[in-house]
């Protein structure tokens, strides 16, 4: 995910990253790993991405020139899928309008992807 | 050719979701997307969310997900269903072709596609569900998912950060996360293919499929590889993985 700040709020983190942050840990699905230190700070609710990212393996790419981080995803399991949970996808359509993923919740889904390239 | 499969499915509790994946975005898919008139979800992916949540690497590909919003197919590739008859392709190829796409075309033509056992399956898993032999258990589709290492989820972290710094503008910035996406993730057309269509040799509707470098100036090409080079290593039948039921 992007970000032009390495702490951001705790629904950016999850919306961005896939990862629920609960009390047990960093969660996705039915796997949850601990964390050093609770992830969001009492004090502002806010996410030290640097901290939470080190503590389940996400890579940081950094653009510093152009104020902007990446947050690559997860390793943990060394595959592309940790559970078989489907992650929440929030994508634009033409419009601008933000669909969710989890909106057809009830029907199967075939996510389909494409390039016009 | 999606859509009337769709419209096949859909009474049966089936929706198709497509994703563009394109930092260009509306630009780049617009065109396409309107001439496909979907019915359904058509999304657009700039910063190909789709290679960090579900492990897609190349297109077409797709993921089966069930009502209970599990994965029962990881990404995998996804051959369109046969075209109609006497339906004109997406866009028409000029008389006076340059060798380059004669050849790419070539190797494209060599691509294995597998559309009839594909479909047959999907077709399967929507009337029968979990019952199908082709829904895979929660293990088995973690277990099927892409191989992804650290390395490989930092090459995802420097695509992000070129798809970003190409819309902001900064094409030469972008160009140097592009080839650290590449060195990273060296199987995945998708980061290639992107980073190359923005190469434009050009200006007609084939100048983002040039993807290489030109017979004039070859040294100004800025990646290690090309499509043309790049297909031919890996050899075009090798292109999409065979398809496992």
């Amino acid at each position: 995910m992007l970000l032009r700040s390495t702490i951001i709020s705790k629904n950016e983190f999850e919306a961005g990253t896939g990862w629920q942050l609960k009390a047990e840990g960093a969660c996705q699905g039915d796997v949850c790993i601990p964390l050093s230190q609770p992830a969001v700070a009492a004090a502002d609710g806010m996410v030290d991405v640097e901290r939470v990212a080190r503590d389940i393996g996400m890579p940081l790419a950094a653009a510093p020139a152009h104020g902007l981080w990446a947050l690559g995803p997860a390793s943990v399991n060394s595959r592309a899928l940790v559970s078989a949970q489907a992650p929440e996808l929030r994508l634009p359509d033409l419009d601008g309008k933000e669909f969710q993923l989890s909106s057809l919740r009830g029907r199967k889904v075939l996510l389909y992807a494409w390039a016009p390239y | 050719m999606w859509q009337a499969l769709r419209n096949e499915l859909h009474p049966q509790g089936f929706e198709l979701v497509t994703v563009g994946l394109d930092l260009q975005g509306d630009a780049g898919c617009r065109a396409f997307i309107e001439a496909a008139r979907p019915e359904h979800p058509s999304l657009i992916d700039r910063h190909h969310v789709l290679a960090d949540l579900f492990g897609v690497i190349n297109i077409p590909s797709s993921v089966w997900i069930d009502e209970h919003g599990m994965i029962v197919r990881p990404a995998e590739a996804a051959p369109a269903p046969p075209q109609p008859d006497g339906k004109a392709s997406r866009f028409s190829i000029p008389a006076e072709m340059p060798q380059r796409f004669v050849e790419i075309m070539g190797e494209a033509a060599k691509i294995r596609k597998e559309p009839a056992a594909y479909h047959a399956a999907l077709r399967d898993w929507v009337q029968h569900g979990a019952a199908s032999r082709f829904a895979l258990s929660p293990a088995e589709v973690v277990e099927r998912s892409r191989p992804r290492d650290h390395a490989k989820a930092l090459g995802h972290a420097h695509f992000a950060l070129a798809t970003q710094l190409e819309i902001d503008g900064h094409h030469a910035a972008a160009i140097e996360h592009f080839r650290e996406a590449h060195r990273l993730v060296p199987d995945s057309w998708t980061f290639r293919r992107q980073a190359w269509s923005l190469e434009k040799v050009g200006d007609g509707p084939l100048a983002r499929f040039w993807q290489g470098p030109t017979t004039e100036a070859p040294g100004a090409w800025p990646y290690a590889g090309d499509w043309l080079s790049d297909i031919r290593a890996s050899g075009a039948e090798n292109y999409s993985e065979p398809w496992r039921p």
